[in-house]
């Protein structure tokens, strides 16, 4: 078994299908390089990422599978699960064997897993499109913090582009450490050291005017929006999992 | 901005119009323009969900919950002695504008008691609705209510600033309106409505041919109706229903369990349950109409006025039609797949998708996550291992029933008795 690692970037991970594909090795494992422990009977090789074989990995994916498909298996690398790039090396295996296989044909395992996981991408997705909460800063920004459990803000851009495209925003991934920032013309990808990795912990002072009395106006609509002869909690927990009580403003006890 | 009146007046407000449950905000096509606020082009988002489990995507109030109607089954009614409060329009229109912008919600929701008369109050949500969308360009979802008795004016010039409009027929049948609200009258709920059906199918065909046509209700409309309150039958919160979705094109029909709010004798006595189950029963039977291609007559007739409570509609369908089963997983077409109890149309899509490359076992089907407690029953495989096609309905039923383990199972172990 030869071990194939990479640097972690979706380009570093075509660029190890290549070289799978070129050295035509039959048996490969793919692994990002922090995730590998080395032992004692693989035979490991570094691929350095390399743009030119990257694209020309992805336009064979293009060529066979359509451009969703492309899209399909960046979505299943946003996951960052370890698991993920030896079932993207599988699938494009099987892809470029059968050219009539694809991403619906349910009734193979490789698919059904990546089904799944880009399932849990395209939900934490929608939570992130949902639970992110801007805080208005003294200075006109609306800024949210979020720490997602997949790497999913590159999918949320172009949802708060279109959504905000009157005002300055930040969203800002605690976990991963970058953000992306909005003034009015573009995106771009940012990184600010001084960020604060609890969320909601911007100090008072440097809100806007009116931020909390916004904030206790929206936790009081929560409140009595709520019809208490219909209580369920286990649904209300089903949808809103606990780990997400963080984003939620309405759930604080707010205490200016 | 006052904030602590703001306070007062958004609890009152909304705690007024929580009764309402449509919180849709999908099913538009407005997009941004002109790098204004906001656009409601995409798949609605559920911002947050209420601790009974709803959940929440439009700022849902009432401009105010003074009312000259004395509705029996609403908590604004003339004779309740609560407080009453009203929302200036400009309040309204910051309230939305600063929530939408720090993402808590899609867009508002805003309905209102009836003051003065049907016309003063639709034109008021009118106002309100186009000052968000002509001064502020806000681009958000807009759900109005259309108020029972406006005239054909006002409500074409409510579809022109709302993405939704909706008319609450709230009591399923003639009698038990008559019973509970003697001052309403049905056609008054009607009025609106056909005018809003009618400006929409015009819409549309003249979208066709002159594209700068203004946007018209591109949300559609839907109503609602409280189940509980009257006696009334499943069989008649249907019917009306499927009525409603085939004479008046209606995007939804919502079905709200009613929650004791009176003591009046006409209604059920305060502390008697929210009949949640039934209301789950019949948006099941909702969703067998719009998706699955069922018939009402097929679901709901003479013989079985009421949902079986116990198990779900199309399951208590395909017991009692067995002579139809059992359905080849490997030939059936989508309609016939559509029907089997325990398969949904997610599933079929992969069933479809599937069977192109190869023909599917019961290991296929385990793994695509089709719930074959229940369908196992009812198709044929690419397998030998066939379950006898002999049980009878309520052997089959027991044996689904003994393997689930429904929340509801308290309810309805007494029914379960009478069937054996």
């Amino acid at each position: 078994m030869k071990i194939v690692l990479f640097d972690h970037s979706f380009e570093g991970l075509l660029s190890a299908v290549f070289e799978v594909f070129h050295l035509k090795l039959k048996e490969a494992k793919l692994i990002g390089q922090n995730n590998h422990t080395a032992s004692f009977f693989d035979e490991e090789i570094w691929v350095s990422t390399d743009q030119e074989k990257a694209a020309r990995v992805a336009k064979g994916i293009v060529k066979v599978g359509g451009k969703s498909d492309l899209t399909w298996l960046y979505r299943c690398f946003l996951s960052e699960l370890a698991e993920v790039p030896q079932l993207i090396l599988e699938y494009i295996r099987q892809l470029m064997v059968d050219k009539h296989s694809g991403k619906n044909d349910f009734s193979r395992n490789v698919v059904i897993q990546l089904q799944k996981i880009n399932k849990m991408i395209g939900r934490e997705k929608h939570r992130m499109d949902a639970f992110v909460r801007f805080e208005k800063t003294a200075d006109g920004l609306y800024f949210a913090g979020i720490a997602p459990d997949f790497n999913v803000l590159p999918l949320n851009a172009k949802h708060f582009k279109n959504r905000y495209a009157d005002q300055h925003w930040c969203i800002y991934d605690v976990k991963r450490d970058y953000g992306l920032l909005y003034n009015l013309e573009s995106l771009r990808h940012v990184h600010l050291p001084s960020v604060n990795a609890n969320l909601h912990s911007t100090p008072s002072n440097l809100l806007a005017e009116d931020e909390v009395a916004y904030k206790k106006l929206w936790k009081n609509y929560f409140e009595s929006t709520n019809i208490q002869e219909r209580a369920n909690k286990k649904l209300h927990t089903q949808h809103v999992p606990k780990r997400y009580w963080k984003y939620l403003s309405e759930k604080y006890i707010l205490d200016y | 901005m006052n904030f602590d009146r703001i306070k007062e007046k958004l609890s009152i407000l909304a705690d007024a119009a929580k009764y309402d449950v449509s919180c849709s905000s999908s099913g538009s096509k407005r997009t941004n323009k002109k790098k204004g606020l906001g656009d409601s082009s995409g798949m609605g988002i559920c911002h947050t969900y209420t601790a009974d489990g709803r959940c929440v995507s439009l700022l849902k109030i009432l401009l105010t919950n003074h009312c000259i109607f004395d509705c029996a089954y609403c908590v604004t009614r003339k004779s309740n002695d609560i407080k009453r409060a009203a929302f200036k329009v400009q309040e309204v229109v910051d309230l939305t504008i600063n929530f939408y912008r720090r993402n808590y919600i899609e867009g508002l929701f805003l309905s209102s008691g009836i003051f003065k008369n049907a016309d003063y109050t639709m034109e008021r949500l009118i106002l309100v609705a186009k000052k968000l969308r002509l001064e502020e360009n806000f681009n958000g979802y807009i759900h109005l209510k259309s108020i029972p008795g406006a005239s054909d004016d006002l409500m074409y010039e409510a579809g022109l600033y709302a993405d939704r409009l909706s008319v609450n027929i709230e009591i399923p049948t003639q009698n038990g309106l008559k019973l509970l609200a003697p001052e309403k009258n049905r056609e008054d709920f009607l009025k609106p409505m056909k005018k809003v059906r009618n400006e929409i199918v015009k819409y549309k065909s003249e979208k066709k041919l002159i594209k700068s046509t203004p946007v018209y209700a591109p949300a559609g409309q839907s109503t609602q109706m409280i189940v509980g309150a009257t006696n009334e039958t499943d069989a008649q919160v249907m019917y009306t229903a499927a009525h409603l979705y085939k004479k008046y094109n209606m995007k939804r029909v919502y079905y709200s369990g009613y929650v004791p709010i009176s003591y009046d004798s006409r209604l059920p006595a305060i502390g008697t349950e929210v009949p949640m189950l039934r209301e789950n029963r019949l948006y099941q039977t909702d969703w067998l109409l719009r998706f699955y291609g069922f018939s009402i007559e097929e679901l709901l007739n003479q013989k079985h006025p009421n949902l079986d409570s116990d198990i779900d509609p199309k399951l208590s369908w395909a017991l009692r039609n067995l002579h139809l089963f059992p359905v080849d997983i490997n030939k059936a077409d989508k309609q016939q797949l559509a029907r089997i109890p325990g398969v949904g149309l997610k599933s079929v899509y992969k069933i479809l998708q599937a069977r192109k490359y190869r023909k599917l076992g019961w290991h296929h089907l385990k793994k695509m996550g089709i719930a074959l407690n229940r369908a196992q029953y009812f198709i044929l495989c690419d397998s030998r291992d066939f379950l006898k096609a002999d049980m009878s309905p309520q052997q089959i039923k027991s044996k689904i029933l003994a393997q689930g383990n429904s929340k509801y199972k308290p309810l309805f172990n007494s029914q379960l008795n009478l069937f054996e």
